[in-house]
């Protein structure tokens, strides 16, 4: 397919594989950032490919891994009720809250939906005018735009049966928080490529600065990859430490304006809670207050809600980079990609579902 | 290296509530994971008998000397009509590529129809009308059925439950626990057509071209192959859960291991494209008509030949070969020349978000 099978080309790969190879002289830590990338590394087999000298670690940046448990069960609450069409992205239906997911609240009797787009919530809210259209607005700067489009045009078409459960979070002061962990062995990061295409790479600079790091805005096809681990390795070997953007055919420095003067006029920066994470200052968005009246959780007065993680959860340790996947009791035995039991085991972009299928796949070949 | 090379970071918590179903959700029809669940805890403990734990898509039966094969299906997709097909062709085509996929010739079906109240007339004669001119297509006879009328709001406009009788006549036992290392996987023709064709039409997505399903009855086609060589050890129609749903039935059945070739997978470019844009892998989405064949790796050849002379397999390619190593696993080379799992699909395929 054009646009995409010239960047998914084995010649392209190897000779990309070529370069790392020749550059590479000491063992380095990567940081892909994004969900999406992952994802993607896991599908293409990219970092079987790798030097072994060279650790690829998941980033922060799966949207509904990080969807805290809490918003959750809001959203199970108003999607619960008779009066509610709930409309979500397709991944979050699997994810688990504290007593079920979206597809058995569904199966239960709620109305929910999966659209492709926020914009399909419009619709669904004008052919229902008797009842409530709740969009769950998740994601990182990438989906906002679209998020603030869907707010901003219901008020302008004065479609008053709308709202949205907001958890929205933005990379950057993930970044941080990673960097400022005492235990962090992240040398360097292949940075998020669609969210940087919305918000452009200024505030990746002052972050490379401060912590003298190297962030290669990356792509996700397989030779983007490939040619943002080659960036970020060969800056680590000449000791240089700066935001370079192999991603050049999307991304600019300076982004998209027009998105982020949409996404700035509906929604304000604020501190947000991340799963298995906790609270992190300024790392999220919520409305405007002008915008409060399409707030789901003002409107259906789940704020109250406040579910605590389960003390079982590993989370703490593996904040610190203490712990790995396989040192929860729980993963590849009671918890697996067919049974999750936490959200990185259930989107196709959580760590630990592409960790078990990787680490499945390794004892496998090595058995074999 | 593998367990050792990755870890995780921040953002990567692993909490913990657990998801025992207490309802039947979408995902127990999907045909991956949870349907396997259900199959296996409910129903085979339920109805244990030699043909059914064969766990094919037919029961192949020995009545006085004859062998028949014996298979039921229901068909409940939604829209009802869709490019390429309409669920009356789905439900005889379904059906007669069950009997099929063991070898048999279909003989005869049976059909039930659950109506919801307020159908128009008018849609279900065009149903029965395409369900006549498949039945005649395939050379099936519609020997008896029955009709329910339910609620308005109970049912979904038209549900089909087909049932068909074959007869098999050759001597062959091709069943999913009969791939042996160094068989070859052959594959029909391009793949995902069915299932981008019923989800473009019902979100109402458009692409470039044209998405049609590929339902068809492929019961000449598997006859051409056995003509071929009778050394076919497995056959299965990749409906629900695509081709990497039924890889790992018949790696699981057969207790091999299997590595395919992803490079050589045949995929339309408006079927690719649709996948790209809903972040779907077409090799879990449902084919209608198209067969995966473990065949003998000194027949497949001949097989393969003769599959691309027919105008169901003109597209047919070999995808990998059944190995001794890693049991029960599906190994995919990948674009860039990386291995990956295919493993089997958890639920109802849902689309990323980014």
């Amino acid at each position: 397919m054009k646009y995409l099978d010239e960047y998914r080309d084995e010649a392209l790969a190897q000779a990309l594989l070529d370069r790392i190879r020749r550059v590479q002289k000491r063992p380095w830590m990567l940081m892909e950032v994004c969900g999406g990338q992952t994802h993607s590394i896991v599908r293409y087999g990219v970092d079987d490919l790798l030097p072994k000298e060279i650790e690829l670690v998941h980033g922060p940046g799966c949207p509904v891994c990080v969807t805290p448990l809490e918003l959750i069960d809001k959203a199970h609450a108003i999607a619960s009720r008779s009066d509610v069409i709930f409309c979500s992205f397709g991944d979050m239906l699997r994810v688990p809250g504290s007593e079920s997911d979206l597809l058995t609240v569904r199966s239960r009797g709620a109305d929910v939906r999966v659209v492709y787009s926020p914009l399909e919530c419009l619709k669904i809210a004008r052919s229902h005018p008797d009842r409530q259209v709740v969009f769950f607005a998740i994601g990182f700067e990438t989906t906002a735009p679209a998020n603030a489009m869907l707010v901003s045009r219901a008020r302008q078409e004065g479609i008053d049966n709308i709202s949205v459960l907001v958890s929205h979070v933005l990379v950057p002061p993930a970044l941080e928080a990673i960097l400022d962990s005492p235990v962090n062995r992240v040398q360097g990061f292949l940075g998020p490529g669609h969210v940087c295409a919305i918000m452009g790479y200024r505030e990746y600079e002052a972050i490379s600065a401060r912590y003298k790091v190297p962030i290669v805005i990356t792509g996700f096809e397989p030779s983007d990859l490939l040619e943002g681990v080659l960036m970020a390795v060969t800056q680590l070997e000449e000791g240089r430490a700066e935001v370079e953007n192999q991603y050049a055919r999307v991304v600019t420095r300076d982004g998209n304006g027009a998105a982020q003067g949409l996404v700035s006029s509906v929604f304000e920066v604020c501190e947000r809670k991340w799963r298995g994470v906790g609270p992190i200052p300024q790392s999220g968005y919520r409305l405007r207050e002008e915008f409060e009246n399409f707030d789901a959780e003002r409107r259906f007065e789940v704020g109250a809600i406040d579910t605590q993680e389960p003390p079982v959860c590993i989370s703490g340790e593996v904040l610190r980079g203490i712990k790995k996947p396989h040192d929860c009791p729980a993963f590849g035995t009671d918890c697996t990609p067919a049974h999750p039991l936490g959200a990185t085991m259930v989107s196709s972009e959580g760590a630990c579902a592409a960790y078990y299928l990787y680490g499945r796949h390794h004892k496998a070949t090595t058995k074999g | 290296m593998g367990d050792e090379k990755r870890r995780i970071l921040p953002g990567e918590a692993c909490p913990s509530p657990i998801l025992d179903h207490q309802q039947i959700v979408l995902g127990h029809g999907s045909g991956g994971k949870l349907t396997q669940d259900l199959v296996e805890e409910l129903f085979l403990p339920n109805f244990t008998n030699h043909y059914l734990a064969q766990l094919d898509d037919q029961a192949v039966l020995d009545v006085n000397g004859s062998r028949l094969a014996f298979t039921t299906d229901s068909f409940v997709v939604t829209p009802i009509f869709f490019p390429g097909g309409d669920i009356g062709r789905l439900a005889i085509n379904g059906t007669v590529n069950d009997l099929a996929m063991c070898g048999a010739t279909p003989r005869f079906i049976s059909v039930a129809f659950i109506l919801e109240e307020g159908l128009a007339v008018a849609d279900l004669v065009r149903v029965v009308e395409s369900m006549r001119q498949a039945a005649q297509e395939a050379g099936v006879l519609l020997v008896t059925g029955d009709t329910k009328v339910v609620n308005r709001g109970k049912g979904d406009q038209v549900f089909i439950t087909t049932t068909g009788l074959g007869i098999l006549e050759r001597p062959v036992k091709i069943s999913a626990d009969q791939a042996r290392p160094g068989d070859r996987i052959l594959l029909s023709g391009t793949i995902g057509d069915h299932g981008m064709a019923i989800l473009s039409r019902r979100e109402g997505l458009e692409f470039e071209g044209p998405i049609e399903s590929d339902t068809a009855a492929l019961h000449t086609l598997v006859a051409a192959m056995l003509d071929a060589s009778e050394q076919i050890h497995c056959l299965r129609d990749a409906t629900r859960g695509g081709v990497a749903t039924v890889l790992n039935e018949i790696a699981s059945r057969s207790q091999a291991g299997m590595e395919i070739d992803g490079r050589s997978i045949p995929v339309r470019e408006s079927v690719k494209g649709a996948c790209e844009i809903l972040g779907l892998d077409p090799l879990y989405v449902a084919n209608e008509g198209k067969l995966v064949a473990i065949v003998a790796a000194e027949a497949s050849d001949a097989v393969l030949d003769r599959m691309r002379s027919h105008p169901l397999g003109s597209d047919a390619c070999c995808i990998g070969e059944v190995v001794a190593a890693h049991s029960r696993r599906v190994l995919v080379k990948t674009e860039i020349g990386g291995t990956r799992v295919l493993d089997v699909m958890l639920g109802e395929p849902l689309p990323r978000i980014c």
